[in-house]
């Protein structure tokens, strides 16, 4: 068995994975990224939008300050973040955006002058300060008191990984690509590292590490419809959850996206309401001004998304072969906007609907975006339950998001984020001496040669993968969306508490030779069941509504019983139901609990006795 | 009527001593708005779960799922099949190492490159987190996006002539990637430096204008310009060598 050893593990070379090693590297350590693909091809690649940064140079940023961001943000969470690892994002992210033009990141600049935008369909003018020339700009972006969207033209994720990446180059930051993390090694107490599949031979490998950290990103994949990658299906999630110490929080805040295009679910982005585009219905008429005078199509995601799915359900869907769907209009922008700073928006609907959105209105429906929960994590990305495992990024429930993430927050995230984590890994490191149990490493070797062998004799069963995982999204689709209610969650969990039991069975068709993608697919169904549960089931305890969770028997935010962080663990391998405990939300309030200024304000007060419907 | 569609994909399992490399048949009916990436998809659910292909973004961005359609490199998820014949033949992309059927090893290749032209900035000057930014002009930061925008997806070192003869020639993405610095003013390398990198026939004078790099690059980059910008870059300062001496 080939073993290799590193001070620094990282599963998954997205930005927030790479950016901590390049901290840990800094420090003089060695680090190793783990991949299921070239590191460049990660998910965050695929964030188009931009980075939320309180630089406040661009004439609607002027004013901004990480405060003013910081309180955006906690709004956003609908006060279910930690307020102290929020300020330390907000405060942060300025020096992150700088660092990130240091290293060679082509952000937008100032362009003094007048120019015009479009808010709402209007057309209005601003005008850009000589003296603030060639500084980083912003754009708007939903649920912002300013404008504070870092951006690079149509391709800030892409463009971004690619200068982090060549900076891991640049410092000897080693990448294992094709390589799948799927078990830790841990005694009950340390995390040594990982058995890992080569996905270009198929045999095991095994890592070992002072610090192992997983940034494998979101896990969209459990959902049938979502924006997400291939990729980001709970495969770094799941090894952690197997270990039955460490909780993942807050698992039921999924957030789900206004804008995928219909029927790939691809998303486009924000920028496209931020810079002016409408949202109409079958009428083809406009309805985000009447439910939001205000902030109308920019309206923070869960609502709009909300709005989207209540205006579908008063008839005014369009109907289509894939279910319905609204319009997203974007022709009012013009040709050079549309081919210019939304070309990627361009090429999605060209190339992948046919649709030409210069002339032809886009159709869009909410679908599964983003997971607030994950890895629970301390300020430091210290995951709860292991030392020597850390978490961060989309992976991680660090927990600045809350109930609800902002548009441009995440991407901020991995990169600010991975700094701090990374920063505090390095000073693990320095302090760190690990001894390695070969009896630990062994034991968990030969577990998890005998599970592929079990896996492909067909020792439990003859269970097809593919219909498994089918099983599961469907139940998550019906029951744990954008709308829950007692009812729906509950058949969710037992119809998932089926699902489980033949995810056990599963046994593979195909002979799981070499690289074997059915073997990949078989390794994680009873994983990912076991995280599906965790939404569905946090969602039914949490009996009040909270950003993205939107329970109908509940519809207030109850903050007397509910101001709380989720954590799930799944303690045993025979049991059917994960156990839920729960920690306060925040240690600290910078900003105590009010109302978020746009959506719904039922609010259920702390305050308020109980038995009082508040 | 939807029509019925015929794939023909090459198949072989480098890790199974009993695979030997071959092409099999698939059918299915052909659905609104099919791409590849759902075809595909499809074939491995229903008919043959061992059938090895990469995909990632599944939204054109990523690069991941480069293959050869038709006789054509081409990104498989944005290959809508309402473009394809009834007949259809799927070939790994040649030149990169395969893994198995139409999975290739982009990534050792690509990472290779990294070093070999030393894909990041060189600079003298230490970051200073208390300083505001460097001001940059805005035309120059979405002039260097521009060529930041290649996607690694390998279709232009497929296609290309002098990749298939000569191995370790840095194809138009290594050539791009090296243009993309050569306009970064935070680069202070000088156009000697680009010189000793790609002044030779693994670089620049290696490539041999057929151009079916830009033909097939699915980012639409310009880049016949761009190797008509490092050819003329570096044919002078090779001048400008020969007189020193």
């Amino acid at each position: 068995m080939q073993t290799i050893y590193t001070d620094v593990l990282v599963i998954g070379a997205g930005l927030a994975g790479e950016r901590a090693a390049i901290e840990a590297a800094q420090a003089g350590f060695s680090a190793i990224c783990l991949s299921l693909v070239p590191a460049r091809r990660s998910h965050s690649s695929a964030a188009m939008g931009g980075m939320q940064a309180a630089l406040g140079n661009c004439d609607k940023g002027a004013g901004d300050c990480p405060d003013v961001h910081f309180a955006d943000t906690v709004k956003g969470s609908d006060w279910g973040c930690d307020q102290e690892v929020a300020r330390m994002f907000a405060d942060r992210a300025p020096i992150e955006m700088r660092q990130l033009a240091h290293w060679g990141v082509p952000w937008n600049r100032v362009v003094p002058g007048k120019s015009t935008y479009f808010k709402g369909g209007k057309q209005l003018e601003k005008e850009e300060k000589e003296e603030n020339r060639g500084l980083i700009t912003a754009r708007d972006f939903g649920g912002t008191a300013k404008w504070r969207t870092c951006y690079v033209s149509d391709g800030t994720g892409h463009s971004v990984l690619f200068t982090v990446d060549n900076v891991c180059a640049q410092l000897g930051v080693e990448v294992h690509d094709k390589t799948e993390a799927i078990a830790l090694i841990q005694d009950g107490a340390t995390c040594f590292g990982v058995v890992a599949r080569c996905l270009r031979t198929g045999e095991l490998r095994v890592y070992l590490a002072k610090a192992t950290t997983i940034s494998t990103g979101g896990f969209g994949r459990i959902y049938p419809c979502t924006t997400n990658a291939v990729i980001c299906d709970g495969g770094g999630h799941i090894p952690a959850i197997n270990t039955g110490l460490v909780p993942m929080g807050n698992m039921e805040a999924v957030q789900f996206h206004p804008t995928g295009i219909v029927p790939t679910d691809i998303l486009v982005t924000e920028g496209c309401r931020g810079d002016g585009g409408t949202l109409l219905d079958v009428n083809e008429e406009r309805f985000m001004n009447i439910y939001e005078p205000d902030k109308q199509e920019l309206a923070s995601r869960d609502v709009v998304s909300r709005w989207m799915t209540h205006h579908i359900r008063q008839g005014k869907g369009v109907k289509s072969p894939y279910g319905e769907h609204l319009w997203l209009d974007i022709r009012h922008l013009g040709e050079k906007h549309i081919t210019g700073k939304l070309r990627e928006v361009y090429e999605i609907c060209t190339s992948f609907l046919g649709v030409d959105p210069i002339h032809q209105l886009i159709p869009v429906r909410p679908t599964h975006h983003y997971s607030m929960g994950g890895v629970r994590t301390n300020k430091d990305g210290a995951a709860y339950g292991l030392k020597g495992l850390f978490s961060v990024g989309e992976a991680a429930c660090w927990d600045m998001h809350g109930f609800n993430r902002l548009g441009g927050n995440s991407l901020a995230e991995t990169v600010v984020a991975g700094g701090i984590v990374g920063k505090k890994i390095a000073e693990f490191l320095a302090g760190a001496e690990v001894t390695f149990n070969s009896s630990v490493i062994d034991a968990e070797v030969k577990k998890q040669q005998e599970r592929i062998q079990n896996v492909i004799s067909c020792k439990a069963g003859t269970e097809n993968v593919y219909k498994v995982r089918l099983a599961m999204q469907t139940a998550l689709h019906k029951g744990a969306n954008i709308f829950r209610d007692n009812a729906g969650l509950t058949e969710c969990v037992a119809s998932l508490q089926e699902t489980l039991v033949r995810a056990r069975k599963v046994g593979l068709k195909s002979n799981g030779k070499g690289v074997n993608p059915e073997l990949s697919a078989a390794l994680k169904i009873e994983g990912q069941v076991k995280m599906g549960l965790m939404v569905a089931y946090g969602a039914l305890m949490r009996t009040e509504s909270r950003g993205s969770h939107n329970r109908e028997d509940f519809t207030a935010r109850n903050d007397r019983d509910w101001l709380k962080r989720t954590l799930a663990y799944w303690k045993k391998d025979t049991d059917t139901l994960p156990t839920l405990d729960y920690e306060p939300a925040t240690p600290l309030f910078h900003i105590p609990p009010g109302d978020r200024g746009y959506g719904k304000s039922e609010i259920i007060k702390a305050e308020t006795p109980a038995g009082d419907k508040g | 009527m939807a029509r019925s569609l015929k794939f023909n994909i090459f198949r072989y399992n480098p890790q199974d001593q009993e695979s030997t490399p071959h092409m099999e048949s698939f059918v299915l009916d052909e659905t609104d708005s099919m791409t590849l990436f759902i075809v595909l998809n499809r074939i491995r659910e229903e008919q043959d779960p061992s059938l090895q292909f990469d995909f990632c973004c599944r939204a054109g961005i990523c690069g991941s799922c480069g293959m050869v359609v038709n006789g054509r490199p081409s990104l498989a998820c944005h290959t809508k099949t309402k473009d394809l014949p009834e007949e259809t033949t799927l070939l790994p992309l040649p030149v990169f190492q395969l893994v198995g059927d139409l999975s290739v090893d982009t990534g050792s290749w690509f990472r290779e490159l990294y070093d070999s032209v030393e894909s990041w900035i060189h600079t003298k000057k230490v970051f200073d987190p208390a300083a505001k930014e460097e001001r940059m002009e805005n035309d120059v930061a979405e002039a260097i996006y521009e060529l930041d925008r290649c996607v690694e997806c390998g279709c232009c070192v497929a296609a290309c002539g002098t990749a298939r003869l000569r191995p370790g020639f840095l194809g138009a993405a290594g050539l791009n990637r090296v243009g993309r610095f050569l306009i970064d003013p935070r680069d202070e390398r000088t156009e000697q430096d680009y010189y000793d990198i790609i002044g030779n026939d693994m670089g620049i004078f290696g490539c041999m204008g057929l151009l079916a790099c830009e033909d097939v690059c699915p980012k639409q980059l310009l880049l016949q310009d761009q190797l008509g910008f490092l050819r003329k870059k570096m044919g002078i300062t090779a001048l400008k060598n020969f007189f020193k001496k």
